[in-house]
């Protein structure tokens, strides 16, 4: 077995020193009728070529964006990463070390995640941020929690346009945290107005910008309605190429920004593993779930960094932490913070200007086509629009024709008669001219 | 003339009036190590005699700090938040947590004296 | 220029030691590592909600950033470099062939939303990794999705609150946790709404059984228990815990962090265990990646079965479906909710598969007992020079109390500090609380007998240094890594969290 370096002389020699005849006899604390006597009813080991010949096989079963015109976001992004970005976390000092628990020895992992927070913040426009959770659903259902610990109260106000994924989590947590999440029904036409529904028990408001249809809003008036009240605005961000070009939270008023960072140097991987973001202000910074690094000198009065603030987390706190979070996304954080620093300002908000610019030339191309109706006026670069029948078999139809041609709204919303037509679509710099043209002709041939 | 009364948590409460300073003690402060952060109630807060009030941080661990006697908050040391070092340096003095305006002052009787306070102490080893 | 008062060097790097400034100190505005082309020429449609100002991001090239990163990637300790003994996080090989694997065209380029019927092999794989794991453990069901340990935690916990809230039992409030346990344990029964109940060990390292019936209850909802435990041993009395728990009406979490050591030779399902998370970033050796991802799957038993959570794998009539709502036909209508975006850590799953895959059901059980192997070498050869906390065997991990630094002045930490020095990592320290200054030893399985022999001599080195007196030797390592100790109390009472432009070096903590 190429994994194992025991031989049958190594553990022999290994049981002798050990004193006992057998393994078996290492397992003697284990009541006899549960020890397996023999291996389970599975495949014997293979050797490499042939673990990669059967997962191959399940690969090549699917279509992959990559050999596909696809127009599909929804909280997943296809862009370009440099190919120095993958080179890069797969050195072995980067995928195979721990959590950076002895700073000495991984001051690597600490210097790169010091700068990553600071991305986060600059990006935000936020005042500190962590070192990355699980992902933008869970980070946001984290970011409901802690600001019921600081208002300590129990009501949050959800956007219809916070993507569903994201409102479930809320709902679950809601469900056993014991918590009210107060959810606005799906707003397609971006109008929605929550002023009204804040009141003296509102622990936060959650929106999403650009919104799950695509919606951007300015939610500075949201912001501070809220602060009024003594409550937080949490702002998601599903698409963070969107801060190259888009007004950030912070700008806005925000208490808490949240977003799912898949769109920085992680590959879509059909769902994960993503990195969530999490950046907050100064102020609620000890209420904030999550590992953080901070900057100190070691004793020779060198400047280093180590994990910092960690009484707030789990491992010391036990059941009075602000989170049971351990493991976050550090090596996702680390392909993020690698493609921001490849791009740097010019790169990101040039990418983020061409990812504008992708999706309005198709939005308007796709929305002459009759009896389609654009449902969003301003956008970054995914939009939705309404067909004259339902999008479900068009998208299906769509993929017959090897196009990966959006999601329908109906895939989250399946009991919403409203939602049944809805098609959200997103262009990137992945998408050429002739994937636009190709998404056109069959559009219009499944639309007859 | 003010009385300084002690709790088996390592807390300190220093009575003038009707009015407590507490704190906590040189022996938690030692135990704790280096201070780097205290959480201190709103003033205005009720707290409970025997109920969590704050916490006292190190770098390793977190303590809760309850309160030696129930009654509302009247002050905090604002100045732990910037110098929490002023806890080890000054437990019994600068490094007070919060003033409160005592509801029953006879809570105090069962409290532990000085003396009481450090045979305690040396009966933990 | 003059010499570093500490290297001697001029630039303050030590040979292969380089020092790296930020990247926020080294970038040009203009400078980037990308060549994009001008976009197109559109009138801009953001309402009037463009970005004003700069963000502040630096601007490198491509071999100024690869520089970067490679200098940082050598200021890192690794699995890829030596043995990493972090007891209970189990630092095993992680075979690149998972990295080839999950990078194929058709699973890395896959996006979560696109129809299932262009995704027919992802769920495939997703159904196959269900199958090795329902088998392994023996357990009817298993909930994917859990982003990591905790997560899965969290999970294995809300549907045992769901199945008691169907079953009229929702007054159950308690939740009994072992004293030895991960602080997750009571971190995640808290956050789903329990109080928790701790229960206290016995001198063999393991739960005291009279204690813990004496807390059983009609409020008790059910127990947490890490089996083998963190003190490395096998919780010998486990059938007449789950017999207790059952009897008194609660259900059984079993937290899988260390099934590493049982795989293949003990099924958790046999041991009347309700539901456990299993990390595959542990056990199936996805790389821990400088702290994540994970992954958390939840084995569940068919009393828990049906409050997973959402979304699942499903065969339908057109091949595999993905249940996404609980008002779908195929749903069973209890689904505890959503616990994440989208479908699981599907790259984890990738990993996990090709590793279980590439052992088979014989090599997972040669997995366990060459963990369990190296532990128990480690025990025995160590037995005499520090000291064991219980006695054997142990399971996959060896556990050490600092009795053997008594009277040394010299801590559990001087010694992990010291075997930086030695190019090691430390052990897991201070954990379990239930031993004094623990030291945990965890070598796991893809370690060669040579290796574990060098490590014992450095151990016992270390010992005999300590016992020798040697306290300055101690209290100043490391002297060789890249940085000595660091400052942990200056960085919690001033955090220092971003860099800023008026952040000067050498300054920030004064």
């Amino acid at each position: 077995m190429r994994y194992l370096p025991l031989t049958d002389t190594d553990r022999r020699a290994m049981l002798a020193r050990i004193g006992v005849p057998s393994i078996d006899s290492l397992y003697r604390d284990v009541p006899e009728r549960v020890r397996l006597q023999k291996p389970v009813d599975l495949p014997h080991h293979m050797g490499e070529l042939e673990v990669e010949r059967a997962i191959s096989a399940m690969a090549a079963k699917n279509l992959g964006t990559g050999r596909a015109p696809s127009f599909l976001g929804a909280g997943a992004y296809r862009h370009h990463v440099p190919a120095a970005v993958d080179h890069l976390i797969q050195r072995g000092e980067f995928l195979t070390s721990y959590t950076p628990y002895q700073p000495e020895v991984t001051q690597g992992t600490l210097e790169y995640l010091f700068e990553f927070q600071t991305q986060i913040a600059l990006l935000t426009d936020m005042d500190v941020a962590n070192a990355s959770m699980y992902d933008g659903a869970t980070a946001t259902a984290e970011a409901v929690m802690m600001a019921n610990r600081v208002t300590r109260r129990s009501k949050a106000i959800v956007s219809g346009n916070l993507h569903p994924h994201y409102r479930e989590v809320i709902d679950t947590h809601a469900r056993f945290a014991g918590f009210t999440a107060v959810t606005a029904k799906p707003d397609p036409e971006g109008r929605e107005d929550l002023i009204a529904q804040i009141d003296g028990a509102t622990s936060c408001v959650v929106v999403q910008n650009p919104g799950f249809f695509g919606h951007l809003r300015d939610h500075s008036a949201l912001a501070e309605a809220c602060h009024k009240a003594g409550a937080l605005l949490i702002v998601a961000v599903t698409e963070v190429i969107s801060l190259g070009a888009v007004k950030p939270p912070g700008a806005m008023g925000a208490d808490i920004v949240t977003a799912e960072g898949q769109s920085l140097g992680n590959s879509l991987g059909f769902g994960g593993p993503y990195v969530g973001l999490f950046a907050t202000r100064e102020k609620y910074l000890r209420q904030m779930p999550g590992r953080l690094v901070g900057e100190t000198m070691d004793a020779d009065g060198r400047r280093g960094w180590v994990l910092t603030l960690s009484t707030r987390e789990q491992h010391i706190r036990r059941e009075k932490a602000t989170s049971n979070i351990c493991t976050n996304s550090g090596l996702c954080a680390l392909a993020f913070t690698i493609h921001l620093t490849l791009l740097g300002e010019a790169g990101l908000t040039r990418l983020a200007a061409i990812n504008h610019a992708k999706a309005v030339t198709l939005a308007d191309s796709l929305a002459r086509f009759p009896g389609v109706k654009l449902m969003t006026d301003a956008f970054f670069n995914e939009f939705t629009l309404a067909l004259p029948k339902p999008a479900a078999p068009i998208v299906d139809a769509l993929a017959d024709r090897g196009i990966l041609g959006g999601v329908p709204a109906s895939r989250l919303y399946p009991k919403d008669s409203a939602m049944a037509n809805l098609l959200i679509l997103a262009a990137t710099e992945t998408n050429t001219d002739a994937d636009g043209e190709a998404l056109a002709a069959a559009l219009r041939q499944v639309l007859k | 003339m003010s009385t300084v009364k002690f709790t088996e948590d390592h807390e300190w409460i220093r009575v003038d009036g009707d009015i407590g300073t507490i704190g906590i003690t040189d022996y938690a402060q030692e135990q704790l190590g280096d201070v780097v952060y205290v959480e201190l109630p709103d003033v205005g807060r009720q707290v409970e005699k025997g109920k969590d009030m704050a916490v006292v941080e190190s770098v390793k661990a977190a303590s809760e700090v309850y309160a030696p006697v129930t009654g509302s908050v009247t002050a905090i040391n604002d100045k732990l938040s910037a110098e929490p070092a002023t806890v080890n340096a000054a437990a019994m003095g600068d490094g007070w947590f919060v003033k409160i305006k005592l509801s029953n002052p006879s809570e105090l009787d069962k409290l532990m004296d000085e003396a009481a306070y450090k045979k305690y102490v040396e009966g933990l080893g | 220029m003059t010499p570093d008062p500490i290297t001697g060097t001029f630039s303050g790097s030590r040979a292969l030691q380089i020092e790296e400034p930020l990247i926020f100190e080294q970038g040009q505005p203009g400078r980037t590592g990308v060549d994009l082309p001008l976009p197109p020429a559109v009138s801009d449609r953001l309402g009037g909600l463009k970005r004003q100002g700069e963000i502040g991001l630096p601007g490198l090239s491509e071999p100024q950033a690869i520089r970067h990163y490679t200098r940082l990637s050598q200021k890192n300790y690794a699995i890829d470099m030596g043995l990493y003994p972090l007891g209970s996080c189990t630092m095993k090989h992680n075979p690149r062939l998972n990295e080839k694997m999950v990078r194929l065209p058709g699973l890395g380029d896959l996006h979560p939303m696109q129809p299932a019927k262009t995704a027919q092999g992802a769920l495939e794989l997703i159904d196959k990794l269900a199958h090795w794991l329902k088998t392994l453990t023996g357990m009817p069901a298993v909930a994917l999705s859990p982003g990591a340990g905790a997560h899965g935690e969290l999970c294995g916990i809300m549907a045992i609150r769901a199945a008691h809230e169907a079953e009229g039992e929702g007054h159950r409030k308690r939740i009994l946790v072992p004293e030895s346990a991960h602080g997750t344990n009571p971190a995640t029964a808290a956050g789903v709404g329990y109080s928790v109940d701790p229960i206290p060990a016995n001198d063999r390292g393991r739960v005291d059984l009279a204690a813990f019936k004496a807390k059983l209850g009609a409020d008790v909802a059910g127990i947490m228990l890490t089996n083998p435990n963190t003190c490395g041993l096998f919780e010998s009395e486990i059938l007449e815990i789950s017999e207790a728990i059952h009897g008194a009406g609660g259900y059984f979490y079993g937290d899988g962090a260390n099934f590493n050591a049982i795989v293949g030779r003990v099924r958790p399902g046999d041991l009347g265990i309700d539901c456990m998370h299993i990390n595959l970033h542990k056990t199936f050796s996805t790389p821990h990646g400088g702290g994540g991802p994970g992954a958390g799957p939840v084995v569940l038993s068919a009393a828990l079965a049906p409050f997973a959570p959402l979304p699942y794998v499903v065969h339908g009539p057109d091949g595999f479906a993905l249940v996404e709502h609980d008002n779908d036909p195929a749903a069973t209508g209890k689904a505890l909710g959503r616990l994440k975006g989208f479908h699981g850590q599907m790259g984890m799953f990738v990993r996990a598969l090709a590793y279980m895959m590439s052992h088979g059901a014989d090599g997972l059980r040669q997995v366990a007992a060459d963990a369990v192997l190296n532990a128990n070498y480690i025990l025995a050869s160590l037995k005499d020079d520090l000291s064991p906390a219980f006695d054997g065997p142990c399971m996959h991990e060896a556990l050490f109390d600092d009795s053997f630094l008594k009277d040394t002045d010299i801590s559990t930490l001087d010694i992990a500090k010291a075997m930086i020095d030695e190019g090691y990592h430390p052990m897991t320290m201070y954990f379990p609380l239930v031993v004094h200054g623990a030291l945990l030893i965890e070598p796991t399985e893809t370690e060669s007998k040579e290796t574990l022999d060098q490590f014992i001599a450095v151990m016992k080195g270390l010992a005999q240094r300590a016992k020798g007196g040697d306290t300055a030797y101690f209290h100043g390592a490391p002297r060789l890594s890249p940085r000595r100790r660091l400052d942990e109390t200056a960085a919690a009472r001033k955090p220092v969290l971003r860099w800023r432009p008026s952040n000067i070096t050498g300054q920030a903590a004064e």
